[in-house]
């Protein structure tokens, strides 16, 4: 990846107002990916979708980190059955007019 | 513009005291938040009556002006008056969810009772805008190659490339076309969930395609040739003698293409149908009755 793919952690956080702890906890629990970038430490491009997700979890809706790794598996349980519905409703339209 | 029942949308009694709003207000917020119910419309419509009943019950003078006039809000002078003496309140001690979303989309009947005050930003995060969902119809024929499509977006017309082979019920993802941002944050996408109606002659499944192929009785029993329409094109089926009904074959490469995956194919399932023949003549019964015989 290059330089551009990153943002430092420290820089995100000034923009939302959160400290650097929350995300480094985040990431030490494991529900964000931080990346080192030159002994910087980053986020990925393509984790501030989600690192902007668990901030509002965190802040707005009052959910621990315990809660907030919960939530995220049940909404990825979510997405996934979401999936395999689509897939067996395209199945069902085989033999249905 | 229609009145918005406040009281109604956090399920709460109009005596009620500030501790029970807020109550109220973090319950329904759990329940309703966008990150928490994504992709369904009704709970984020929900969610922004939500925080517009919030930012006027948990505001004591908007509260107090709310249960003055907001029944009669149409009765216009006392509410006018009401409207030009209003002024901006502190927002100590009052909490507003931005959910991903943005906050200040609130309703006409809020807007002409308080102005746009609801704009105001509790929070100098930035967030980025919520996500718009759209539901786009796209046939079977065009599903299968690679085209554009105008849409109208938010006043602005939005040229899509759909690539050959999307899904019924496939998402894609247009960076930047959803929700303003908050406090300077980027804005949010347009999801469109693609459906796909099989049509009246082939039907699909992933990438492969099906499709019922009618063989009169004679060709089924003597063999021959049968051309059938496929989307790409006609295709020449040799028919082997002695074909059954409701054989199956497989076609490879003759299905759908793969979804962003250049010269790949999902395979044709075609079933034949042998059609037994209708209105005999009596010429017809006699030899078919021969045959009968024949075989016994």
């Amino acid at each position: 990846m290059e330089f551009q793919d990153f943002i430092p952690i420290e820089i995100f956080c000034q923009e939302h107002g959160v400290e650097v702890s929350v995300i480094s906890s985040f990431g030490e629990y494991g529900l964000l990916e931080i990346s080192n970038y030159q002994e910087i430490s980053c986020l990925c491009i393509n984790q501030i979708e989600n690192a902007e997700k668990l901030i509002r979890l965190y802040r707005e809706l009052e959910i621990n980190l315990q809660g907030i790794d919960v939530v995220t598996q049940l909404l990825d349980k979510i997405k996934k059955m979401q999936s395999e519905i689509v897939y067996l409703q395209n199945r069902l339209n085989l033999y249905e007019n | 513009m229609s009145f918005v029942d406040y009281y109604s949308v956090m399920g709460i009694q109009k005596e009620a005291k500030e501790d029970e709003i807020k109550k109220a207000y973090r319950k329904l917020a759990r329940k309703l938040h966008p990150d928490l119910n994504p992709n369904d419309k009704e709970a984020q419509k929900k969610f922004q009556q939500l925080n517009e009943a919030n930012e006027v019950l948990s505001d004591p003078e908007k509260r107090k002006k709310y249960d003055q006039y907001g029944e009669h809000w149409e009765q216009g002078e006392a509410y006018e008056k009401a409207r030009q003496s209003q002024h901006r309140s502190p927002n100590e001690g009052r909490q507003q969810f931005a959910g991903g979303a943005d906050s200040a989309d609130f309703s006409d009947f809020f807007n002409s009772m308080f102005g746009n005050s609801g704009e105001q930003k509790h929070r100098q995060a930035k967030f980025r805008g919520q996500d718009f969902n759209a539901d786009l119809v796209v046939t079977l024929n065009e599903a299968y190659i690679t085209h554009s499509k105008t849409l109208k977006i938010q006043d602005k017309n939005v040229r899509i490339t759909i690539p050959a082979g999307i899904e019924n019920g496939q998402t894609i993802r247009l960076k930047g076309y959803g929700g303003k941002g908050a406090n300077g944050g980027p804005d949010g996408d347009l999801l469109i969930s693609f459906s796909i109606p099989n049509n009246a002659q082939f039907k699909r499944l992933g990438n492969d395609l099906y499709i019922t192929v009618d063989l009169d009785l004679y060709t089924a029993v003597l063999g021959g040739e049968k051309t059938i329409e496929t989307l790409s094109g006609k295709i020449k089926l040799k028919i082997n003698p002695e074909t059954q009904n409701g054989l199956k074959l497989r076609l490879k490469g003759k299905g759908f293409p793969v979804y962003k995956k250049e010269n790949e194919f999902g395979d044709l399932f075609v079933t034949y149908h042998v059609q037994i023949p209708k209105n005999l003549t009596e010429k017809q019964q006699e030899l078919f009755k021969e045959l009968q015989k024949s075989a016994q």
